[in-house]
């Protein structure tokens, strides 16, 4: 009780402002600005803290006695009537070690940044052949759909051994259990749904094993059709909707702001520019959840055992002294001049993305080559009707009408 | 400078090999990281400095010679 602040919780997941797209949504803002440590208010009326500034974030997620269990009774949601189907069905990301360290490690080897960088034909080709796609013979197109959804769909295809022909079932799965919004029936069918087909997709590849993420989990007998279920649902959904909503709010924002496309242009350059976009827009803008097993003092507040926290990595990335400079535009703007090495846009701690290589290779060569190969790239729609994507915990856009 | 890695730590995130591909690689049959050189030029502190900070296992730690130096010699004499 002592240690409860008097500003009021922040209603979580918040509304971004109209008009600002770009930024994180203000009540998040405005309580990074009253303190680093405050409260939050969630869906399904239960409270917990919200840390917001840099330091409280990156001690949070590092720090094993913040648990990423959400078996916890005090596990914060972020999404009311989940709690039941991630109990069930854990992915690796909702367990602690050393059972998340055996799962996350049997998938490691396929993401290492040698293995990404021998990819990076592969993916030069995927990117080239739907720019072919979306430029033959006309002059008009949604980005999203022609471009921004293709190329990592097709990347995630390729290494988990699924038909792209598939698209339209796992696409449109993922987008429910990323949902805000859907009833629990729902996301239980989607879930349900999803496991089988890749299940079936197992099944034929212990027969005949290919060359891809799930032949290699089809063969080992130290993980449960579960267990495989979770972590190819996990890897599919996390491989290709993050990335396409980077491609295409990437897209939006440097269409506002074309005197920094240069930048992307220079191959010494591009890496660094990615960053910045990568901590600037930080898509997974509801924070991540923690609870924490013992008392922790953070920053002269005790999170005391069984307290839940959520670690804001939207504002944690806006930090000024990190960020921010003399020779640099603010830290809440873009600026791909910027070193942007230390954002947490991909989390941080043990549970740290572990697609990055794959998804900042992918973010590299497909913007590069779309400025490089339409320079003369514009929206088609005034910026106020641009429909963006705030019903599903990864922001992005809906679609991005572009014309060349 | 001085630098060690734990492997029990070492989470496969990559930052270490993005940001200093000479001095770390990771292993072709863990995945966890390996050091590829155990002596550093001045040079490369900043980026070792950073590759510390940016590891998000905590894999990865430095000691800096002159703490190491200032240090009293437990076995002089």
């Amino acid at each position: 009780m002592t240690s409860t602040p008097t500003t009021q919780a922040v209603p979580m997941p918040a509304p971004r402002a109209v008009g600002c797209p770009f930024s994180p949504p203000p009540a998040y803002t405005e309580a990074a600005a009253t303190a680093a440590l405050t409260r939050a208010s969630l869906p399904d009326g239960e409270s917990c803290w919200l840390a917001t500034g840099y330091a409280e974030v990156r001690a949070i997620l590092s720090d094993r006695r913040f648990s990423a269990d959400a078996r916890h009774p005090a596990f914060p949601m972020l999404v009311a009537n989940r709690r039941e189907l991630i109990i069930e069905n854990p992915s690796f990301i909702r367990l602690d070690d050393p059972e998340h360290a055996r799962q996350r490690r049997m998938v490691t080897g396929d993401f290492l940044v040698k293995r990404v960088e021998a990819m990076r034909p592969d993916i030069q080709q995927i990117v080239d052949e739907a720019l072919d796609r979306m430029t033959d013979g006309r002059t008009e197109a949604d980005l999203v759909a022609e471009f921004a959804l293709p190329v990592p769909s097709l990347v995630i295809c390729l290494l988990l051994g699924v038909p792209y022909e598939d698209r339209d079932r796992f696409q449109g799965l993922s987008r429910t259990l990323l949902s805000k919004h859907g009833s629990a029936e729902e996301v239980r069918a989607a879930f349900d749904e999803l496991s089988e087909y890749l299940g079936g997709l197992v099944a034929d590849k212990r027969e005949q094993p290919g060359d891809d993420i799930l032949s290699r989990l089809a063969v080992r007998d130290d993980l449960t059709p579960d267990d495989i279920a979770s972590t190819g649902v996990l890897l599919l959904v996390a491989g290709h909707e993050t990335t396409a909503n980077m491609i295409s709010l990437s897209t939006a924002l440097l269409l506002e702001q074309p005197e920094q496309i240069a930048l992307l242009a220079d191959p010494a350059t591009l890496p660094g520019a990615v960053e910045e976009l990568l901590r600037h827009l930080t898509i997974v803008d509801t924070g991540l959840p923690r609870v924490a097993l013992e008392d922790v003092e953070l920053g002269g507040t005790v999170i005391k055992a069984g307290e839940g926290v959520i670690a804001l990595l939207s504002t944690a990335n806006q930090d000024e002294n990190l960020f921010g400079g003399a020779d640099r535009r603010p830290a809440d703007e873009l600026d791909l001049g910027r070193d942007a090495r230390r954002h947490m846009a991909f989390g941080f701690g043990v549970h740290q993305c572990l697609g990055q290589p794959l998804a900042r290779a992918e973010l590299q060569i497909a913007l590069a080559t779309l400025f490089r190969r339409l320079p003369g790239l514009r929206l088609a729609a005034t910026p106020d009707k641009l429909e963006f994507r705030s019903e599903t915990l990864i922001y992005g856009m809906r679609s991005l009408p572009v014309t060349w | 400078m001085q630098v060690s890695v734990d492997r029990d730590r070492c989470c496969s995130s990559g930052m270490c090999v993005m940001n200093a591909p000479d001095i770390f690689e990771q292993d072709d049959q863990d995945s966890l990281v390996r050091l590829r050189q155990t002596e550093f030029e001045p040079a490369q502190f900043a980026v070792l400095r950073l590759a510390a900070d940016l590891c998000p296992g905590g894999a990865i730690s430095v000691t800096e010679e002159d703490a190491v130096e200032a240090a009293p010699a437990k076995d002089a004499g």
